[in-house]
């Protein structure tokens, strides 16, 4: 028996000791580079260290090649960051994901986010062959299986150690059929989720209308639902976000206010200009996460803001989260 | 049914060997396959005399004329149709087959002396949901699931063959990989609410089986019931 179960955790990492501790969760986003070189990951970890509990390292997002996820999440942990391994199901089949399930795991990764993954018409690798030998419901049940029976998808079982995992999934609160979705977060917490993130909230009444229907069925109370974020970096990323991106629904409110944050400010200043609106961008930001740390059933956030890890430590810090907090061993009941 | 479409003209051309002196085929028969190809319009008898004609004229005026021929059976995909082909077969370098990949695979074991190439590309196992539009219904996984769906398939529809549900990328019915895609998801759940089946949909699906749609070798079915005894072979 590994020491994290005789703790009671199922997989002892930071991110379930401070959920389990009932402490306000955040959690960050790290992408991987382009490339082998690691400066990247070391220079975000930097921005991010301390900030958050937890940092999702993506797994080949919008189907471009990057450096994996794996290999991404050890050199996050050597820069001292607790990584949350992003795994999909688009580039691997079921033999693939187990096994790197396992080096993921000896290598020290604890946190795990299982996804269906982007198509790959939206990357940069179009022709690819996609697998979805898995879809995300079934790796969640895989992962779990192998944590909490022991064993691999084929049944048998596993006998040089079980990967123990806290298992993680994605649910979009406002993709269609929207009567469905919280059936989907009941499929997956059948199958034996540990903790949810949601896709990116620009309109909270919607997100509000969902964790309703959640807190109605139960749901809050078998699976911690991480409340997703970001800050906006621009009125047209605002406007792309609402106009062109599938599942995403964004409230023009949040593309009025960047919209208004640089009006008057003429456009040779860029500065002034790229300061204004960093400012409404974080702005907004804090102002969602307190409103929805309101809400019922949410038991954290999940900051998302790509390509702009510095914009992570002013929210936590803006939205009275900081400093994160540790969670000894024997806190746990 | 088997559904195709035309290759262009470039790629036969160039598949005929057309350009290379030392390769080009000087007679050529373009053979067509009166069912499947011909209900889509892409390797009948009609496409086959168009598509005879334009590398009659593409040749002539490349400087090299091929002779091109015509023939079209009622099906490239059954030994009995084909085999009256065997005696005007000698004559051609080539043949140029419009049927499906199965016809020019047939032709090609049935008359092994003769190099047979393909005319179209087969695209899918499809519906005609309207004049001139065919859509893809199932990819032969081998393992029939409509059951579970309620009669429509995601592994040929989904764009990610999701067994569980709908990914977060539908939106107002459509697929995110492309708006002309309606989300396979959305028209189930909308099935099991007519049908009152949603608790169907609350069931997880175990990991498909894959090894009945994509194993080691070309899949094969034997039925010992249908099969003449070996005095009745001649």
């Amino acid at each position: 028996m590994t020491e994290e179960r005789k703790n009671g955790y199922k997989s002892g990492s930071n991110l379930e000791k401070v959920l389990r501790a009932g402490h306000f969760a955040a959690t960050g986003e790290l992408g991987p580079p382009q490339g082998a070189d690691p400066e990247e990951i070391l220079h975000k970890a930097r921005l991010l260290e301390g900030a958050v509990d937890a940092v999702n390292i993506t797994d080949n997002q919008t189907a471009v090649v990057r450096m994996s996820s794996i290999a991404s999440g050890v050199l996050a942990m050597r820069a001292g960051l607790e990584p949350t391994v992003q795994m999909t199901c688009r580039d691997r089949n079921r033999l693939a994901i187990q096994s790197d399930l396992l080096g993921a795991y000896g290598l020290g990764a604890r946190n795990l986010l299982c996804l269906t993954g982007d198509h790959q018409v939206f990357g940069n690798h179009p022709t690819a062959k996609n697998v979805h030998d898995l879809d995300s419901v079934q790796l969640i049940r895989m992962v779990k299986d192998m944590r909490d029976e022991n064993i691999f998808q084929c049944g048998e079982e596993i006998k040089a150690g079980a990967p123990r995992f806290f298992i993680g999934a994605a649910i979009n609160p406002f993709a269609d059929p929207f009567e469905f979705r919280p059936y989907r977060l009941a499929k997956k917490v059948a199958a034996g989720v540990d903790f949810i993130q949601t896709q990116l909230i620009y309109d909270i009444p919607r997100f509000r209308e969902f964790m309703k229907k959640v807190v109605e069925m139960g749901l809050h109370e078998k699976v911690y639902i991480l409340a997703g974020v970001g800050p906006l970096k621009s009125a047209g990323m605002a406007r792309y976000m609402r106009d062109k991106v599938p599942g995403m629904i964004v409230q023009d409110q949040y593309v009025d206010r960047m919209a208004a944050a640089i009006k008057g400010i003429p456009k040779e200043e860029k500065k002034a200009r790229r300061e204004a609106l960093q400012k409404t961008g974080i702005e907004i930001c804090i102002e969602q996460i307190q409103e929805i740390r309101e809400i019922e059933g949410v038991a954290g956030v999940h900051i998302m803001a790509v390509e702009w890890e510095a914009a992570v430590r002013p929210i936590v810090e803006g939205a009275g989260l900081l400093p994160r907090p540790q969670v000894a061993d024997k806190e746990h009941p | 049914m088997i559904v195709g479409e035309q290759k262009p003209l470039a790629e036969i051309m160039e598949l005929l060997g057309a350009g290379s002196k030392a390769a080009d085929a000087k007679k050529v028969l373009v053979a067509g396959c009166g069912t499947c190809v011909t209900v889509c319009f892409a390797g009948g008898e009609k496409e086959v005399g168009i598509l005879a004609s334009e590398l009659r004229m593409k040749s002539k005026l490349d400087g090299h004329p091929i002779e091109v021929d015509e023939v079209t059976v009622q099906r490239q995909c059954e030994w009995e149709y084909l085999d009256a082909l065997e005696e005007q077969l000698k004559e051609y370098d080539v043949v140029l087959s419009l049927a499906c990949g199965i016809g020019v695979q047939a032709m090609n074991e049935r008359f092994p002396d003769v190099v047979t190439l393909p005319g179209i590309n087969t695209t899918s196992l499809s519906l005609p949901v309207e004049q001139g539009v065919w859509e893809e219904r199932c990819q032969a996984c081998g393992d029939c699931i409509l059951g579970l769906t309620l009669g429509i398939c995601p592994i040929a529809r989904c764009s990610k063959q999701l067994l569980n549900g709908p990914c977060g990328g539908s939106q107002n019915g459509v697929c995110e990989v492309d708006p002309d895609i309606p989300c396979a998801w959305q028209l189930i759940w909308e099935r099991a609410i007519k049908f009152d089946r949603m608790d169907d949909l609350l069931k997880i699906q175990p990991p498909k089986n894959w090894s009945t749609s994509r194993d080691g070798g070309p899949r094969k079915i034997v039925r010992d019931d249908l099969r003449l005894a070996e005095e009745e072979i001649e």
